[in-house]
């Protein structure tokens, strides 16, 4: 064998090797449900184990952060996917109107879930509320707050918020829309947009953050990271950060109510799982998970009666907002159109 | 291996007719094959594009595209500049001139090519923030105690982004640049130096007209990095092209119209090919002789440590200080918290297995079409040839993201055929082969770095002087046989490169691999970015730690393949 033959014969071993590890995809089982979220496992994974314990159905996830609807769909019905969960409400109602989903009637979601959190056909279910507050410097003194204060000059330069396309802000938009008009909320875009002390990026944690660095005075952003931040270990960085922040939660002029999100999932449409992918769901409305939800992701339960994290019960109750989630999706291209429109991100 | 000595060997082996000519007539069909499978994601791409209302596109021509045009064309520019002056500034340094401490800063300057963009936005926004290292120092100094006090210019801006981007990704012109300086234009320079010039006039008339064509194809390839980063930009705030793009499809479940930014982003690959081609052009030297290194000018003294001060500058910027900030903040996550999960180690894994197939098949792949043009050089299929190999190119410039959804549909088409022939013939349920296991992931990294390979191997052969193939073709070589006995030899420190660039990027691939990989299955990329997503990014250090260190090795291996032999054997 001459010299140049060797890496060929090496190169036909590799090949062989990782062939076996390449091809085929997983097999499953019976006993499992598998889990497309745009929502990152780690957090509710806590969860999964648990129903895992209860029932003996192993809960397979992949994190597809975007795509996830064009994933499903390409999929088709060889597709292994059983529920499908997001983070924003925006997302969900995607996922329905692109035919991924399938419609579920459960006695225990319907009596779990309030009517205005979940489709009446058993379309998609909301499972956890965020709510969207403003972070204050703990030197400065407010108790109430508008949304639409926002804009007020005396914040000039003062004001910290992630990027106006993402969906978190997208949905805030949506529902000034929605409350204000068109018109009225390109106004307000502006004016928030002329009070940034910084460019319109990063994540919402870094609102706090740079609040602590002296950068803003002010900012929107979720508020079950306050949670996360607050409880965070004495001495690490997220600690200082929430430390150094109160939170108030602003209300719309026209309704009194804080804007929120949800979590929320649908059972996709060709799941291999049907019975298990029901099951999940009616687990994730259990007092237990809602408990677990409220207790180790700080997230607002959308079960009444379940017992609030203490740092999140600080914030006083919560008066949502009165507008109906697919109202709020309904305007989110017109608000994400208008982002561009102002050159908010510039 | 010398070739004269081999050559006599061919003369005397018989091959059969048939199999001879398939073996020379195989390539270019291959060749048209990986062509397609990098068109096939872009023209579902196009046909998606198609599907858009044309008030959208109103909108977008209105008040995306030339605002997000302008802000990318800036970037380029600015990218540009830098790595064009960092690289071949560098590269005349460690080849020009002799100082202490020049072997090692001849391969540390490569090191940032370990850093994926992401990592190194992440980790300044850390080091630059009011809270952060710098300006507290800083602070100290000035005796300032409030962050109130001292404002620093925020990274989060283009200008922030462009020199973050241009100290990561210099070492791809350095890389090609260093090459030609130190094989190709030795006696050419020293040629020069007999006839009276001075070492600057050397660089300025006759070196850097002579790497001309290293600097475009290292400076192309660093300006589509830049132009499909999805990281770095969008972290620091700067609304590119492939951030609009990614926005559009995001936010407003647009895809028809993320499609239409994606292809007129092509445009632009288009005219940055044209560039890099418009460089290369009337540059074709063949190496006839054994490569010589120039002999370096010794500094001493304050000109010495001059050289020491501006070489190691770049290595500090792109990588020794983010690592050294990975490095503090992992201590202090473990110190925290006691521990690594051993998902990191399961990802790692993942990571390396899954680089390392696609490393190989990219490689393969690439030497076919490079070899597909170089046997149909002066035949009538030529300009095929040619078409192919640029075609092949065109997933490089495409962001992950984008590409990857355009496969979705290709993949599901293939998925189909692929169910119905085994379930016809071997009674097997059909479910997804491709999709939702690592082929597809090798299959997007095949199709994002074939550019990498095309592109090397392409620059590789064209220094083995055609008269070799005359040589072997006239004493009854096939194709196949010529390109394993001669060339592929002669190739190897070419086909080094080319697999280890491949591999350090596979490694760092992050928007593809989140959105086809398969279940329960991370890469260090994908593990990093969930802990960011989970708003815990400095627990993130770790994986991006490791992904440092992982890409550490084949980096300075890259450094070694680089050297060319006789510069490391000569005393």
């Amino acid at each position: 064998m001459t010299h140049s033959q060797r890496p060929l014969m090496r190169t036909t071993c590799l090949l062989a090797a990782t062939g076996a590890m390449l091809f085929g995809s997983q097999a499953f089982a019976v006993g499992e449900v598998s889990l497309y979220t745009t929502r990152e496992p780690g957090l509710i994974q806590p969860l999964l184990d648990d129903f895992n314990q209860q029932t003996g159905i192993k809960v397979n996830t992949v994190f597809v952060k975007d795509g996830l609807a064009e994933r499903v769909k390409a999929e088709g019905d060889k597709s292994p996917a059983d529920v499908l969960m997001t983070v924003d409400i925006g997302n969900l109602l995607d996922l329905v109107e692109q035919g991924v989903t399938q419609p579920v009637k459960s006695q225990v979601l319907e009596s779990a879930i309030p009517a205005n959190l979940r489709s009446d056909k058993g379309d998609w279910y909301a499972l956890s509320l965020r709510d969207r507050v403003l972070y204050v410097d703990k030197d400065q003194k407010i108790t109430e707050f508008t949304y639409e204060e926002l804009a007020d000059p005396k914040w000039k330069g003062k004001v910290c918020i992630r990027s106006g396309q993402h969906p978190y802000n997208t949905a805030l938009i949506a529902a000034m829309i929605a409350h204000d008009g068109a018109e009225a909320t390109e106004q307000w875009l502006r004016g928030v947009k002329a009070n940034l002390a910084r460019k319109a990026t990063g994540g919402d944690r870094e609102v706090a953050r740079d609040i602590l660095g002296g950068i803003c005075d002010i900012g929107i952003a979720n508020a079950y990271y306050v949670g996360r931040m607050k409880n965070s270990p004495e001495g690490s960085d997220a600690r200082q950060w929430g430390d150094a922040i109160n939170v108030v939660r602003p209300t719309f002029k026209q309704s009194g109510g804080t804007h929120v999100n949800v979590t929320g999932a649908a059972v996709a449409r060709h799941a291999p799982n049907a019975n298990n992918a029901l099951k999940l769901l009616e687990y994730l409305v259990s007092d237990q998970a809602q408990s677990l939800y409220a207790k180790a992701n700080y997230e607002y339960p959308v079960k009444a009666g379940v017992e609030l994290d203490p740092v999140v019960a600080s914030f006083g109750t919560l008066t949502a907002d009165s507008l109906s989630l697919p109202e709020i999706a309904r305007y989110r291209k017109q608000a994400s159109e208008l982002v561009d429109k102002v050159g908010f991100n510039d | 291996m010398s070739i004269p000595a081999s050559l006599p060997a061919l003369a005397s082996r018989p091959a059969a007719p048939s199999r001879h000519r398939i073996l020379n007539a195989i390539w270019l069909p291959l060749a048209v094959l990986a062509a397609a499978t990098v068109l096939a994601p872009l023209l579902s791409l196009a046909w998606s594009a198609l599907q858009g209302s044309p008030g959208l596109w109103l909108h977008l021509a209105e008040h995306v595209l030339p605002r997000a045009l302008s802000n990318t064309l800036a970037l380029l520019l600015g990218v540009g500049i830098i790595v064009i002056l960092l690289g071949t500034g560098a590269a005349w340094l460690v080849t020009a001139y002799d100082f202490p401490g020049r072997r090692i800063l001849g391969w540390a300057l490569l090191l940032p090519l370990a850093v994926p963009t992401y990592i190194i936005a992440f980790s300044y926004l850390d080091i630059l923030h009011p809270l952060g290292p710098v300006p507290s120092a800083l602070r100290w100094l000035l005796g300032i105690d409030s962050p109130r006090g001292l404002r620093l210019p925020d990274v989060r801006s283009l200008g922030g982004c462009i020199l973050v981007l241009g100290f990561v990704l210099y070492p791809y012109v350095y890389l090609t640049t260093r090459v030609m300086f130190q094989s190709q234009a030795a006696s050419l320079l020293e040629a020069a130096r007999t006839l009276g010039a001075g070492r600057t006039e050397v660089f300025w008339r006759v070196a850097l007209p002579l790497a001309r064509p290293a600097i475009a194809i290292g400076a192309s390839l660093a300006l589509l990095e830049a132009l499909n980063d999805i990281g770095a930009s969008e972290f620091l705030g700067v609304q590119t092209l492939t951030v609009s793009v990614y926005t559009t499809w995001i936010t407003r479940s647009d895809l028809p119209g993320a499609a239409q930014i994606a292809l007129s982003m092509l445009a632009l690959v288009l005219a940055l090919i044209l560039v890099e081609r418009q460089g290369r052009k009337r540059q074709r030297y063949s190496l006839t002789q054994r490569p010589r290194p120039l002999q370096p000018l010794r500094l001493r003294g304050g000109r010495a440590l001059l050289a020491l001060i501006l070489g190691w500058i770049p290595v500090v910027v792109g990588f020794l200080a983010p690592a050294a900030y990975l490095v503090e903040a992992t201590a202090k996550r473990l110190h925290l918290v006691g521990g690594v999960s051993a998902q990191l180690l399961a990802s790692l894994q993942n990571t390396v297995v899954l680089a390392l197939t696609a490393t190989l098949v990219t490689v393969l792949a690439g030497l076919v079409v490079a070899w597909a043009v170089r046997s149909a050089r002066h035949r009538r299929q030529a300009r095929l040839g040619a078409a192919c190999a640029r075609a092949a190119s065109l997933g490089y410039a495409v962001p992950g993201t984008v590409l990857a959804i355009g496969l979705l549909t290709p993949l599901a088409v293939v998925d189909d055929v692929i169910g119905h022939v085994l379930s016809a013939l071997f009674d097997i349920p059909p479910q997804l082969w491709l999709m939702g296991s690592m082929s597809a992931l090798v299959l997007v990294y095949l199709l994002r770095f074939l550019a990498i390979t095309v592109g090397g191997i392409e620059a590789g052969l064209a220094r083995i002087p055609v008269s070799l193939d005359f040589a072997a073709r006239s004493l009854g070589e096939n194709s196949a046989g010529m390109l394993r006995r001669i060339h592929l030899p002669l190739l190897r420190p070419a086909l080094a490169g080319a697999a280890l660039l491949v591999f350090v990027d596979a490694m760092k691939e992050l928007p593809a691999t989140l959105l086809l990989r398969p279940m329960n299955f991370d890469t260090l990329a994908t593990w990093l970015y969930a802990e960011a997503a989970r708003g815990t990014y400095e627990e993130g250090a770790v994986a991006a730690l490791a992904i440092v260190l992982a890409g550490l090795l084949p980096v300075v291996l890259l450094a070694r393949a680089g050297q060319p032999t006789s510069a490391r054997s000569s005393p």
